[in-house]
């Protein structure tokens, strides 16, 4: 990682951290990273969460990781978490993950069939 | 797991599991060595001799909110089926390290897979956490400090959208500059 590029960046991303500094994101995403979760395709959904997250510029949104959920029939799983309400979902493909993201973080229709 | 770089991610949650704030990791391949060698270190809650001695056990867990663990035993099975090395040192308050060898050329051995993606998601997916890795292999070596690129940042800025397509960018190009045609 060149200094340069990350001195570029800094200077695009100052002002929006400035605003966003010590305020909760609206919607957490967590995704389950417990050895079943991984064996069953959880760091190719985390990254398809990521990659839409980024690509459609969801600056309220934050997406972390883990442990075992308890859950290993139904993994990958992967929480919504809002001020509202905490939906989980299960058996998560990087299809359904960006599904997530579009429906029910932008939309906020919660995807019914794939909650466990 | 098919991969070795999805096992890298089990002992990550591992040392995510025993609160640790640094994880140090490193990965060395060397073709000239005949050599593949993951090495992966925390500050976290370490373990005692006992829990050393049956941590390669899958039934034995520290975990509450599980039955068994089977990462360690697992990824200890294939290293040592490759005819390999697997240890693990750790101390009470201290932390753990893990360290895995084992040849390159060896017919069983997995692939090492998508470091790159095990790495970026990891190092999102937990912005509380400092990861200090080096990948060296012939070809060069990549060096990747977390806790200094926050400090240039921002504490909160890994969870920004362009802070994540840059680092997803940049640590894929430096890991397939060094990692050629796969390992």
């Amino acid at each position: 990682m060149k200094i340069e590029e990350l001195r570029k960046l800094r200077e695009k991303v100052r002002e929006d951290l400035k605003l966003r500094e010590g305020i909760e994101p609206r919607v957490k995403i967590i995704v389950s990273m417990g050895t079943s979760g991984i064996a069953a395709g959880a760091r190719e959904v985390l990254k398809a969460l990521l990659d839409e997250v980024a690509k459609r510029e969801l600056k309220d949104v934050i997406v972390l990781q883990t442990g075992e959920k308890g859950l290993a029939s139904a993994e990958p799983i992967v929480e919504v978490v809002t001020k509202e309400a905490t939906i989980t979902y299960g058996r998560v493909t990087p299809e359904i993950a960006r599904k997530i993201v579009i429906e029910h973080v932008i939309n906020g229709r919660v995807l019914s069939e794939y909650v466990i | 797991m098919e991969e070795l770089s999805l096992h890298l991610i089990d002992l990550i949650e591992n040392s995510i599991s025993a609160k640790a704030s640094l994880i140090k990791i490193l990965i060395e391949v060397s073709k000239s060595n005949d050599l593949i060698k993951i090495v992966i270190e925390d500050n976290g809650e370490g373990m005692n001799e006992e829990e050393i001695e049956k941590a390669k056990d899958p039934f034995f867990t520290t975990k509450k909110n599980k039955k068994v663990g089977l990462g360690i035993p697992i990824f200890a099975q294939i290293v040592e089926s490759c005819g390999g090395r697997f240890e693990i040192v750790s101390q009470k308050g201290k932390g753990t390290k893990v360290n895995a060898e084992m040849k390159l050329s060896h017919i069983d051995r997995p692939p090492l897979g998508d470091l790159a993606s095990t790495l970026f998601t990891s190092i999102i997916g937990h912005p509380d956490v400092d990861f200090l890795i080096k990948i060296k292999t012939d070809e060069g070596i990549v060096e990747i400090n977390t806790a200094e690129i926050k400090e240039f940042l921002g504490e909160s800025s890994f969870n920004h959208p362009e802070v994540i397509i840059f680092l997803r960018e940049n640590i894929d190009r430096e890991i397939k500059g060094i990692l050629k045609g796969g390992i």
